[in-house]
């Protein structure tokens, strides 16, 4: 008999609906595994029993009372630290928001109360969700699951670290680079970039603006699609929402890919700096997908080599101006003895802000700047144009896209982070999706040579999360149960 | 000396009245508590987004298509970033190089040359908050702190740009005089300077007449009224004048206009000039507004203000500066309708509007809609005079006190007594009291002196606060300077 915490959401569901376990037991064994372990993981940077318990008490008197209900009603969720909830301490995984309590709710936070989806904590992450590995957290990085002196991937690091962890079946990150799908490859767990305008981003503190996604990671395909339906939608509050009716994701999964066209982009497969281990997992898996009757072609993408540089100049210079506000005038971190508002905000801002932080405030300070402008924010304009031409092409071959999510598995705390362009080259393969506002997916092809997860990415056009999650649960089913993280054991 | 040109082109902002901000929900009404009319949007809250107001989307359209612009097809939002505590993201959300707006034009009578000024753009942004600084002077400088009002933040602004066509205060008075005319009839704003609802920057620079190049041009801040337009240009006119005559250069730079003492200061200097690192709000998405919806906002255009003004003119035979007057406003407009429907001839409705009304008004800083004597009661004023129950003097000073107390002319004329006297009694009683205390004035007249009788009749005048019946005090005064 499994513990309750091993178990995916959608058992829960069911288990919760059919009053076979309690809501509030639920949300307790996954509270008392947090306790037990999260000092050696640092999953959360703040934990919320007493809301869970509260949206796991109001579940189980609903269930009581007959009603019906959501799917996930009762199943936990840890939200990533970047989402407001009313009157919940709210970092970013920053020092200059360390004791900003937000006045109100995110729109995925009210999706998730209405679903009845306990919010067991905020997760660590990378300051402002900048960065590959939570190393860039104002309170130390989230370790790795598989293996504790490793990073979990970032920037949504605590939320793949407490899904994996079996700290919570659910988890809700933000995906700008790759933030979503890089952790979810590193931790082994299934983790979704949904198209640009399909969850609200209102809420959802800005990196940037024109690349932020919020979007699931779950331990199944199944869970991750019952979790998307639950968040997706227009938002009268998000100018940039999308206004179309959310598909039943769930219903579509098990329709196969017989005679679907899947386009392996060649460039990812043996591209420099990708770990053979890597290779040998995804061309297992595009076996896999050819036996359950795929037709699996190749693809190259030109433009792709330059989505790297055109994203560090784009999303640096968003950052620039969303990161503007916190200048020690109305909340977060305010430095005394100033002596006028100038040097206030200068001080304010030096000692709030980390390093990456500071790096990317400049590079995206100085694409703006008059007379460079055209060269720099212009020109990686125009790259993004060219890479959602590629794309546009490489769809009119093929159904899907299918690569690694991330060159390498889950590399040594410390190991790169002192090396920023390392660092970047975590998120050549998940970047481009962002500049094309597309959707995209990774899932666990099983485990490298080294012992650790690695993620098949399958990506698709905006608003193919459907397509996607019927060949990434086929190929799931396929692929059969994968090894548990060592601390499944140790525990 | 160079014969000098003036060449000055005005950017003009304008506070919707809309009834919501430009990006969130909150009331835009004036003057409440600090800090009430505000949400997670206009604080810029962490994780807050901006969602455009479709109406003052409209109320632009309408500003640009009253102003003969073209309306563009397709246009942008971005952001202007710059530090500044009152405004609460740090960047303010506005036009840059694709405004909704774009070639328009707006005509300018100044004496009977009709000056047609070209408007480059118009353009929506948001409105920042309100800085107060706590300490002796009031002012930044020396303040002991700072309080921010977040009221304002968020409101919506257009800026309307006209090209530097305009060449002189007067000009650019009229320009603005016309303008503000304009958007009141659109009842798309308050526009009251002195509550910062429309406020002015002016660009000015000078070049010899007859030359093609532009000079150096100096913008000026701070224009309260379009009085301080006037002025502030004036004097930036003769200091440029000055400084060129002296052989000396006139430096690009912001100015301040200080409306103590009527001249300007250097704020900043060009190379002091922010970089604003424009680039497309990706918060939100383009305005491509479909023809239909253009045509829908101008079958909301009214009459405007040019239109109108020929029209009551002919209509009434009114001079030029009078049916301007009435018409500057629909709320003047629908005052000068109610002393019509009262009975009031159209001139003496005109020439009491342009005249003590607009007096008053002036005095009071107000605007005809905050008239505090309505149209009803200043036609029975009216009715008094020509019923000879006041003279016309006093109806005036009854007017204007009637006015300064909030009660009704007259009341005022009850109160202290205005009425005319025409009682042959009352005056006969006053015009012998004025012949025996002016023995010698009535010897010299009845010594041939007649215009002793003006003099006489003056002192009448005087004994009975100017109440008394001139042709009764007149007929009175003959018949007793004969009688004995």
């Amino acid at each position: 008999m499994s513990e309750l915490w091993e178990l995916p959401a959608a058992e829960l569901g069911t288990k919760i609906a059919r009053k076979e376990t309690s809501a509030r037991d639920v949300v307790d064994a996954h509270l008392s595994r947090i306790e037990a372990l999260d000092e050696s993981v640092n999953a959360f940077l703040t934990l919320t029993p007493e809301l869970a318990r509260a949206t796991a008490d109001d579940v189980d008197r609903n269930v009581s009372a007959g009603e019906k209900l959501g799917p996930l009603a009762g199943v936990p969720l840890a939200l990533k630290d970047i989402l407001c909830i009313d009157g919940v301490r709210t970092t970013a995984g920053s020092k200059i928001l360390e004791n900003y309590k937000p006045p109100y709710d995110a729109t995925v936070v009210q999706k998730l109360f209405a679903a009845g989806v306990p919010i067991i904590g905020k997760a660590n992450m990378d300051e402002f969700a900048m960065g590959s590995s939570t190393e860039n957290s104002a309170y130390g990085p989230s370790r790795n699951p598989w293996d504790l002196a490793r990073v979990p991937g970032g920037s949504s690091g605590g939320s793949s670290a407490a899904v994996s962890a079996g700290f919570a079946p659910l988890g809700i990150g933000t995906d700008t680079g790759g933030s979503i799908r890089q952790p979810a490859s590193l931790c082994g767990v299934v983790g979704v970039k949904p198209t640009y305008g399909l969850v609200s981003r209102y809420g959802v503190l800005a990196f940037a603006s024109s690349l932020d996604q919020v979007g699931p990671f779950a331990r199944t395909v199944e869970d991750a699609a019952l979790l998307l339906e639950v968040i997706a939608g227009y938002d009268r509050m998000d100018a940039t929402s999308i206004r179309q009716p959310v598909p039943q994701y769930r219903a579509a999964l098990d329709a196969g890919v017989k005679g679907l066209r899947i386009g392996v982009v060649s460039d990812w497969i043996e591209g420099e700096g990708v770990q053979p281990g890597v290779t040998q997992s995804i061309r297992a898996a595009i076996d896999a997908l050819s036996g359950l009757g795929a037709e699996i072609g190749e693809i190259s993408l030109p433009s792709f080599r330059y989505a790297l540089s055109a994203y560090y100049l784009i999303a640096p210079a968003e950052c620039s101006s969303n990161l503007a506000r916190y200048d020690g005038v109305r909340w977060g971190l305010r430095a005394s003895d100033a002596k006028d508002v100038v040097e206030m905000n200068v001080r304010s801002r030096t000692a709030g802000f980390g390093d990456e932080v500071k790096r990317r405030i400049m590079l995206g300070t100085y694409a703006l700047s008059a007379g460079y402008y055209d060269a720099y924010y212009g020109k990686a304009q125009q790259v993004r144009t060219l890479v959602i031409r590629d794309f546009e092409k490489a769809y009119e071959r093929f159904d899907v896209l299918l690569g690694p999510t991330s060159p390498t598995t889950a590399f040594k705390i410390g190991e790169k982070a002192d090396d920023p362009l390392a660092m970047y080259l975590n998120d050549v393969f998940t970047i481009p999706s962002n500049l094309a506002g597309a959707a995209a997916i990774s899932v666990p092809s099983g485990l490298a040579d080294d012992g650790l997860p690695v993620g098949l990415q399958l990506l698709g056009p905006p608003m193919s999360e459907e397509l996607l999650f019927k060949v990434a649960y086929a190929y799931e089913q396929a692929r059969g149960p994968i090894a548990t993280p060592p601390l499944w054991v140790n525990a | 000396m160079t014969d000098y040109e003036a060449v000055i082109g005005l950017e003009v902002h304008v506070e919707l009245s809309t009834r919501s901000k430009m990006f969130c929900g909150c009331p835009t009404t004036f003057g409440g508590e600090p800090n009430t009319h505000t949400c997670p949007v206009c604080l810029g809250q962490p994780g807050s987004l901006p969602v455009p107001n479709k109406r003052a989307i409209e109320y632009l359209m309408l500003i640009g298509l009253a102003l003969d612009c073209r309306v563009a097809p397709y246009s942008l939002f971005h952001r202007k970033n710059y530090f500044y505590p009152d405004m609460p993201k740090n960047y303010q959300i506005s036009q840059y190089d694709l405004p909704l707006c774009i070639d328009g034009h707006l005509e300018v009578d100044v004496d009977e040359t009709k000056t047609r000024v070209g408007i480059t753009r118009a353009h929506m942004e948001e409105d920042t908050g309100k800085s107060l600084h706590v300490g002796a002077t009031g002012r930044i400088a020396g303040a002991k702190y700072s309080l921010i009002d977040y009221n304002r933040a968020g409101i919506p602004l257009v800026e309307v740009v006209s090209e530097p066509d305009i060449r002189s205060p007067l000009e650019a008075q009229r320009y603005l005089t016309e303008l503000r005319s304009i958007l009141s009839t659109l009842g798309v704003s308050d526009v009251r300077m002195e509550e910062g609802s429309m406020r002015c920057d002016a660009n000015i620079s000078l070049r010899a007449h007859g030359a093609a190049a532009f000079g150096t041009k100096v913008e000026v801040k701070n224009l309260n009224s379009i009085r301080s337009v006037s002025r502030a240009l004036t004097y930036e006119i003769d200091r440029q004048q000055k400084a060129l005559d002296a052989g000396d250069k006139v430096v690009q730079e912001t100015r301040h206009f200080d409306e103590n003492t009527g001249q300007t200061h250097t704020l900043r200097s060009k190379e002091e000039a922010f970089d604003y690192r424009y680039f497309p709000e990706p918060d939100l998405v383009p305005i491509e507004p479909p023809e239909g919806w253009i045509d829908e906002v101008r079958a909301q255009m009214p009459e405007l203000p040019r239109a109108r003004r020929a029209r009551i003119a002919a209509e009434h035979e009114l001079t030029p500066e009078q049916a301007a007057f009435v018409a500057s406003s629909p709320s003047s407009v629908e005052y000068f309708d109610a002393l019509l429907a009262e009975g009031t001839p159209a001139r003496d409705a005109a020439v009491w509007m342009a005249g003590e009304l607009a007096r008053a008004l002036n005095t009071a800083g107000e605007t005809i809609e905050q008239a505090r004597v309505s149209a009803g009661d200043l036609a029975r004023l009216l009715d008094a005079i020509k019923e000879g129950r006041v003279t016309l003097n006093s109806a005036k000073k009854a007017f204007q006190d009637a006015y300064t107390a909030g009660k009704t002319p007259l009341d005022i004329v009850e109160e202290k007594g205005l009425q005319q006297v025409s009682d042959d009694s009352a005056i006969t009683a006053v015009v012998d009291e004025v012949l025996a205390t002016n023995q010698a004035e009535v010897e010299r007249f009845r010594a041939g002196e007649e215009k002793v009788f003006k003099f006489l009749v003056g002192q009448v005048m005087k004994a009975t606060k100017g109440q008394a019946s001139p042709q009764v005090v007149d007929r009175v005064l003959r018949e007793r300077l004969s009688a004995s």
